[in-house]
């Protein structure tokens, strides 16, 4: 189906379920009980998935197949946010021109910073990125504040002219962002033996858009383009002198992942259309960079994994503070109550940085696959105690790989 | 002229701040061979040193003096810090107010054993690891320096002002024959200037005239012969890395007075630093040394008005630009060996 097999089909079948489930999955807890504060079911935080998601996707294509670990990603996301914000100010507030012109432009300056620091590679490639989109931060802050608003950030007024849409709704207020009518915010709630679920418009167009992307990059990782990508990240000498020229691919990579990035932010203004600078500082980029490591680069699910988890963790210790901690260390003695909450407090509510940068550290230790090599490790660990009492030959060490070896 | 020669002296503090923490990220990457994304936190770190002597100075007690009523006419409650008694007040005093410069002493052990283990507890497991992983396991770094001192300082800029005796400004115009107050440079800045000096010829005579340097000298050039000789290079690079670090905090430091200290100065200054290494030539010394000061100048002339009228925006980008052409038409840098990370 779709030019995949029957594997990857099953595989894409399985991700479209957990994405359009994600209001049942992130709902487990009924909304009376203690635990209903672990709930991701609300729309701003599944959407937030949904586009981070794409966001690492797209990083992924150029981090995990190439290899070239691009410090400047999120200036591609603040373009795409500008443009959709612009889209939305001069001719209507349906999302669909907005995130086209996000995607096209992101792509076109992708194309220019990349044709720029392609030109080197390793950590001089890093650095080159960095700097590029430093700058880009830096004019969007002072020189280009016509366009960009400066530090109040760019955002929907009341005298936009919206050649196609309205200007103002007739009670006077910013027309709200829609899908040909279908408002972005607009939810439909439904309560079930105490579990509220909240199915909101705006998500599931941001899921849409992500299975799509999720289904082209699948299709890129099984392409031969995709395996010329390895092959620069395996050897790239090796792969110029067979006569190859390892540059087209990786500017066609770095555009790629650069038009995903647009989306991601063209996405980010039509469910909140807003658009600030900050959005493109290196703080971002290193975001989407720890998000795809912590998932695991170069596999097709890590990246998404690895968004998921920090937009959820973030939201969840971001909201635990001293009271909560007492309430779940409560049937400790006093003395040892105190004290493991003074423990745990540095990390949670406003330290979350602070835990996810030991995570991030431990994961780049002890785990440079990230999430899904974890995960990988226990299943094979489990399947080998499991063949150990029936069939000893089987043994992995000595069963062929699927994949041919090669080194870093 | 004259604001020509201003503008030279603008450009020399941050200059001076970049030379140092370049130089630093120079000599890890020229005897470790590794990519150091948390120096800046340890720029930072040094400037928090500053702030925590001269909390520790200003330590005090209350005592209630009969002598003396406050507006209500209760006995007035006086506060003697600990330095005023057991130094007297005058001697208190001066310390108080040298704490800055005292924070030198006080940061150059601290940084050293932090530079010490950082590098025997993390860094040493990365160096067959890929530049990537280097990149990515010292920014984690970063950002865990980083919010611990966001945590135990708080958020905002912590104020630390120099000592009163270097407050103001020198005025350099009449020096040279001009005008009163066409040329004023606050004392500090030339302090620091002077003082960045100091420590760069410190390290460089460090490795060019001490049997220490020439070993460390001969490692960065060919590190499995020394090692064959018989040397252990491996710990010699661990004090190199706990130098490197002190130089970094001995910048951080002495900036605090030019600028308060909050928790993500660090990373502002990072990724001009990197720039600058850059630009100077992957693992060359005197290059990180010679780029820190010509960029540090050259934004400076890049926030000239007239410049600005021309160029809008310049001042704001004219480091990366820089960085971005030499990168492109000279790899190496300006003064890099040819073929280190010329890939």
């Amino acid at each position: 189906m779709l030019g995949l097999n029957q594997k990857d089909t099953k595989f894409l079948l399985i991700v479209v379920a957990l994405t359009l489930l994600t209001p049942f999955l992130t709902q487990p807890f009924a909304e009376s009980s203690g635990l209903a504060q672990f709930n991701a079911g609300y729309p701003d935080l599944m959407q937030r998935f949904a586009i981070y998601g794409i966001f690492a996707i797209g990083f992924n294509i150029l981090f995990g197949l190439t290899g070239y670990l691009s410090f400047g990603h999120a200036a591609f996301l603040g373009v795409g946010s500008y443009s959709a914000v612009w889209m939305m100010k001069l001719l209507t507030t349906n999302v669909i021109p907005g995130i086209i012109l996000a995607i096209v432009v992101s792509g076109l300056f992708a194309l220019l910073i990349g044709y720029v620091s392609l030109r080197r590679s390793g950590i001089y490639f890093s650095i080159l990125t960095l700097a590029l989109a430093q700058m880009s931060f830096n004019l969007a802050y002072s020189v280009l504040t016509p366009i960009t608003n400066g530090e109040t950030g760019l955002q929907l007024t009341l005298n936009d002219p919206r050649i196609l849409g309205v200007t103002a709704t007739p009670d006077g207020s910013i027309p709200a962002t829609h899908l040909f009518g279908l408002e972005m915010k607009s939810s439909a709630q439904w309560e079930v033996f105490g579990h509220l679920f909240t199915f909101n418009v705006g998500y599931y167009f941001c899921a849409v858009m992500a299975i799509i992307a999720f289904y082209l990059s699948l299709r890129i990782f099984r392409s031969p383009f995709g395996m010329m990508l390895r092959a620069v990240k395996t050897n790239q000498t090796r792969m110029s002198y067979t006569g190859l020229n390892a540059r087209p691919y990786t500017l066609a990579a770095f555009v790629i992942s650069g038009m995903y990035a647009g989306l991601a932010g063209g996405l980010l203004a039509s469910m909140d259309p807003l658009a600030g600078a900050e959005r493109m500082q290196w703080t971002a980029s290193g975001e989407v960079v720890i998000m795809t490591i912590l998932g695991g680069a170069g596999t097709l699910m890590g990246p998404v994994l690895g968004a998921g988890f920090i937009k959820y963790f973030e939201n969840i210790f971001s909201k635990i503070n001293d009271g909560v901690l007492h309430g779940w260390f409560a049937f400790l003695p006093d003395g040892l109550e105190d004290f493991v909450v003074f423990l745990i407090h540095p990390f949670v509510g406003k330290g979350w940085h602070l835990t996810l940068g030991l995570l991030f550290m431990l994961v780049v230790t002890f785990l440079p696959g990230g999430l899904m090599e974890g995960g990988n490790r226990i299943s094979r660990w489990y399947k080998n105690r499991r063949n150990k009492g029936t069939d000893t030959d089987e043994g992995t060490p000595h069963a062929p790989k699927s994949t041919p070896h090669v080194a870093e | 002229m004259d604001t020509f020669l201003l503008q030279i002296l603008n450009g020399l503090d941050k200059g001076s701040a970049y030379a140092l923490i370049a130089l630093g990220l120079t000599l890890i990457f020229g005897t470790l061979g590794v990519v150091n994304f948390a120096h800046g936190a340890l720029f930072m770190i040094g400037a928090f040193c500053a702030v925590t002597l001269s909390r520790i100075l200003n330590l005090s007690y209350e005592t209630i003096d009969p002598e003396k009523k406050d507006f209500l006419g209760n006995p007035a409650v006086v506060k003697t810090t600990y330095v005023e008694s057991w130094f007297g007040p005058e001697a208190g005093a001066w310390i108080i107010d040298w704490a800055v410069p005292l924070g030198i002493l006080f940061a150059i052990p601290i940084m050293l054993l932090i530079g010490y283990v950082m590098e025997r507890g993390l860094i040493k497991h990365f160096y067959k690891r890929p530049h990537a992983d280097q990149i990515l396991v010292t920014f984690g770094l970063a950002i865990v320096l980083q919010e611990v001192i966001k945590y135990f300082y708080g958020a905002n800029p912590i104020p630390t002002p120099a000592p009163s005796a270097f407050k103001g400004s020198f005025d350099f115009g009449v020096l040279l024959g001009m005008d009163p107050n066409v040329i004023i440079y606050p004392y500090w800045r030339m302090i620091y200037f002077t003082f960045s000096l100091v420590v760069i010829g410190a390290v460089f005579s460090f490795l060019q005239f001490t049997t220490f340097g020439m070993v460390v000298r001969a490692g960065m050039a060919d590190r499995e012969t020394v090692g064959l000789l018989g040397i252990n290079i491996d710990k010699r690079f661990t004090i190199m890395f706990g130098i490197a670090a002190a130089v970094a905090g001995l910048a951080g430091v002495m900036y605090t007075p030019i600028n308060s200290p909050n928790y993500h100065m660090g990373m502002d200054f990072l990724v001009l630093s990197f720039v600058v290494v850059v630009v100077g030539g992957m693992g060359s010394l005197p290059g990180a040394v010679l780029a820190g000061f010509l960029l540090g100048i050259l934004e400076s002339f890049a926030s000239m008005n007239w410049i600005k009228d021309i160029l809008p925006g310049i001042d704001q980008i004219i480091i990366y630009l820089v960085a971005i052409i030499i990168l492109l038409t000279r790899p190496r840098g300006l003064m890099g060996r040819k073929g280190v990370m010329e890939e």
